[in-house]
């Protein structure tokens, strides 16, 4: 592996991603107040994994890494979250009669 | 890389960042990037048990939880929000610094990282006295129901709650109706301290690292060969920035529309 195989992302890039996500930030407490009925929960949830995804690629650099390995333990985590969540409240919320 | 011994051992003489357990600069490098990406994957899970706490809970008394959220200070966590973006983008953008040997630039970013942090925690604090004002801090003085500020009755989801016909009319149905909101209000303050406490702790931990990183940075310790220490600590700080991403939206905006 060469030694300077690191990715240096330009500031402009990076000035963006900033941008991108203060806006997004004002956008989804803007968005909260407008009734979209059961939407509401759905579209902060998707504003934010937008935002999270932001920050893992660029900030975190996982999208010009070249460590495989970053790459698996990230979607290995994620997956081991998703299963402790969506197994937990499907239980849960099925079974709660009160 | 190379297999032979001698090669290896001149590198070490060159580099002396370079421990001597790793053959070059770059496996060192990844192994530290691995090591921290495998605490944040702990990180993730320890996260992740609270999170499905809270989740699973608000399901369970949502019109007591969508209350609460509302009581919190829309205003200053959307602004809290972005000054941890700023400070995202003040850890990347040193780190960007390092890796063109831009050394004067590396420390005022750093010190505007630890600014944008103490800012966060200082506000935090802001957030967390009205919370004991308002006997909001889960415990024995706790009160959703006390009559000045912190009277949660008054917010939409608890007027629902008490609006019902066969609720308003008889008052031991009514008054066990509000024990079960005083109950059911504290189980969100709970996880609402046990969250963002836990954040705040770890942004404590990042401005006590990022203290230590300034210092290393001041002393030109960072190369673009070499500033593994730099970008590690940016990982966790961007993490802790995630963590807050999700945190806002789940805490402050359950139930935020008009007349509900």
């Amino acid at each position: 592996m060469a030694e300077h195989s690191q990715h240096v992302a330009s500031a402009r890039l990076y000035w963006l991603i900033w941008l991108i996500l203060t806006v997004a930030t004002f956008l989804t407490a803007w968005i909260a107040t407008v009734d979209l009925g059961p939407f509401n929960t759905v579209v902060a949830l998707v504003i934010a994994t937008c935002k999270a995804s932001l920050v893992v690629l660029i900030f975190m650099n996982v999208k010009y890494t070249s460590e495989k390995m970053t790459k698996a333990i990230l979607l290995s985590a994620l997956f081991w979250l998703i299963l402790l969540l969506v197994l937990s409240l499907t239980d849960y919320s099925s079974r709660y009669a009160g | 890389m190379s297999d032979s011994p001698l090669v290896a051992e001149h590198a070490h003489e060159e580099r002396p960042e370079l421990r001597h357990h790793f053959a070059d600069v770059e496996q060192q490098r990844n192994a530290a990037s691995l090591g921290m990406w495998w605490f944040l994957g702990t990180e993730i899970m320890f996260f992740g048990g609270m999170l499905c706490a809270y989740l699973i809970y608000r399901r369970w008394y949502f019109p007591e939880f969508a209350a609460s959220s509302k009581s919190l200070n829309l205003t200053i966590g959307t602004l809290n929000t972005a000054v941890l973006i700023c400070s995202s983008l003040t850890v990347a953008m040193s780190v960007r610094a390092a890796q063109l040997g831009k050394r004067k630039l590396q420390v005022p970013l750093l010190l505007a990282t630890i600014f944008f942090g103490l800012v966060f925690l200082g506000v935090k604090g802001i957030e967390w006295t009205d919370k004991y004002e308002e006997h909001h801090i889960p415990g024995m003085g706790f009160d959703a129901l006390s009559g000045k500020k912190g009277d949660l009755r008054e917010f939409p989801g608890n007027q629902q709650l008490l609006a019902l016909d066969q609720v308003k009319n008889d008052p031991v149905k009514l008054r066990a109706r509000e024990a079960e909101i005083q109950q059911h209000s504290q189980v969100f303050f709970s996880l609402y301290f046990a969250l963002t406490g836990m954040h705040a702790i770890h942004m404590i931990v990042g401005v006590g690292i990022f203290t230590v990183i300034t210092w290393m940075a001041w002393k030109g310790r960072f190369t673009p060969e070499y500033h593994t220490p730099l970008e590690i600590a940016g990982l966790y700080w961007h993490f802790v920035d995630i963590v807050w991403i999700y945190l806002f939206p789940l805490l402050y905006l359950i139930d935020r529309r008009p007349g509900t």
